[in-house]
């Protein structure tokens, strides 16, 4: 497509160039000549790049998406519409998604911003499973690609859902670095010794997307557990050693309540759809190892 | 944002094709809690009526052994505790936050194992029945 303007551009002053030079019919002759030859070039050139086009939208992929709106009478009954998105390699879910919006239905709503796998707005259900829309290939899934709102959540519209109760979760846990004592010195630096750093890495890799809140059986049937995510959260400051006895022993308090850790019944599913990999189960069993500790008394 | 939509928690089991081992393993563990729990109730009124003498206990085990029902059900039961046994084992280990990343495979080296071992223990249990 982009390659075609300069060529034309190219081929033009050339011909009007000869045309100056020689001025006899039999000139003229050779130049409208060349001038048909020229557009039978190009109109074989559109033809094929028709036909490449034409090859191209062949190979599309069939994705079914959620839809839903309150605001419209006729869109409150959820139902299901079919986009065909032409398949580029290295095609997400969520490229799939933007496709279909931009070119096909401007109405159709889901969440998405860095588009990379960091900011964690795009988590849907799609085939079946919560994945983050950016970080699913297209050529892995099974067509048709059914793409819904995350299950256990409240939809909002499409593939919107209301996340409230989610962040309501994560803020109990405070997850926020709160040492009992900073360093003497105003601007010291806490440091971490490598093996604790290595400890926590992996939970510290969270991006609040609620995948795995959404996948737990558990958080489904119990408004109030806490759910991976949380306990993932409080897994990450509470085996952290700059925070203090103090801290740890009251994020155990927290966690160790009839909703918390102990509501894991070990079915792996949060474990099963993170999207960043993040052992949650190990880390909510780990937890409960804790939290078994700090009130065992052998004496 | 005028209402919002409840899709309820219908997908969770309406989907049970898409699930994954640690799901299954939790919900076998489920349903083989509770039948090892009905039967417990089953093997106190079976023990109980020794109460009324030893003829009228051995004349009550002899007849339900000779139901081909009794002997059927009966390597059910066993199915359903070995594998309660085993997926407790599992969880044990689970617990003990051992082999987290290979919990699937120990999943399926415990479904099968009850298999094989149902399996081996009809002769034993149908013997005789006919």
């Amino acid at each position: 497509m982009s390659t075609q303007p300069p060529q034309q551009q190219s081929e033009e002053p050339a011909a009007e160039q000869s045309a100056d030079a020689e001025s006899t019919p039999a000139a003229q002759q050779r130049r409208e000549d060349k001038k048909a030859a020229d557009r039978d070039a190009r109109d074989e050139r559109q033809a094929e790049k028709d036909a490449n086009e034409a090859k191209a939208n062949e190979d599309t992929r069939e994705i079914k998406v959620f839809r839903y709106d309150p605001e419209v009478e006729e869109k409150q009954e959820p139902r299901f519409d079919t986009f065909h998105v032409p398949f580029t390699k290295g095609m997400t879910v969520l490229d799939a998604v933007i496709y279909a919006r931009d070119q096909f239905d401007p109405s159709l709503t889901f969440r998405h911003s860095c588009r990379q796998a960091v900011c964690g707005s795009d988590a849907f259900f799609i085939n079946g499973q919560q994945r983050l829309g950016c970080k699913t290939q297209i050529s892995e899934l099974e067509e048709p690609i059914r793409i819904e709102p995350l299950p256990h959540q409240d939809v909002v519209k499409d593939l919107v859902v209301d996340m409230d109760h989610f962040y309501e979760e994560m803020e109990a846990v405070d997850p926020y670095f709160d040492p009992d004592e900073t360093p003497d010195g105003e601007l010291e630096e806490q440091r971490q010794s490598r093996q604790n750093r290595e400890k926590v890495k992996m939970s510290t890799r969270c991006i609040w997307c609620g995948a795995c809140f959404s996948s737990c059986n558990i958080a489904a049937g119990d408004n109030e557990y806490l759910g991976p995510a949380a306990l993932n959260k409080a897994y990450r400051f509470a085996m952290d050693e700059r925070e203090g006895d103090q801290k740890t022993q009251d994020r155990l308090e927290t966690i160790e309540q009839e909703h918390g850790v102990w509501r894991c019944q070990t079915q792996f599913s949060c474990t099963n759809v993170c999207p960043k990999d993040i052992p949650l189960t190990e880390h909510i069993q780990e937890l409960k190892r804790e939290a078994v500790k700090k009130n065992l008394k052998f004496w | 944002m005028s209402q919002s939509y409840n899709r309820g928690t219908i997908e969770s089991f309406g989907r049970w094709r898409e699930f994954s081992a640690g799901m299954w393993a939790w919900i076998f563990h489920k349903f083989t809690g509770w039948v090892l729990v009905g039967y417990l109730f089953t093997h106190i009124a079976v023990l109980s009526t020794a109460m009324e003498g030893a003829e009228m206990y051995t004349n009550t085990i002899v007849t339900l052994e000779g139901l081909l029902l009794v002997r059927i059900l009966e390597v059910g039961l066993l199915a359903v505790a070995v594998f309660h046994i085993l997926n407790g084992l599992r969880l044990l280990l689970v617990d003990l936050g051992v082999g987290l990343e290979s919990q699937d495979k120990s999943f399926y080296a415990s479904v099968i194992l009850t298999g094989a071992i149902t399996v081996a223990s009809v002769p034993t249990f149908i013997a005789g029945a006919f």
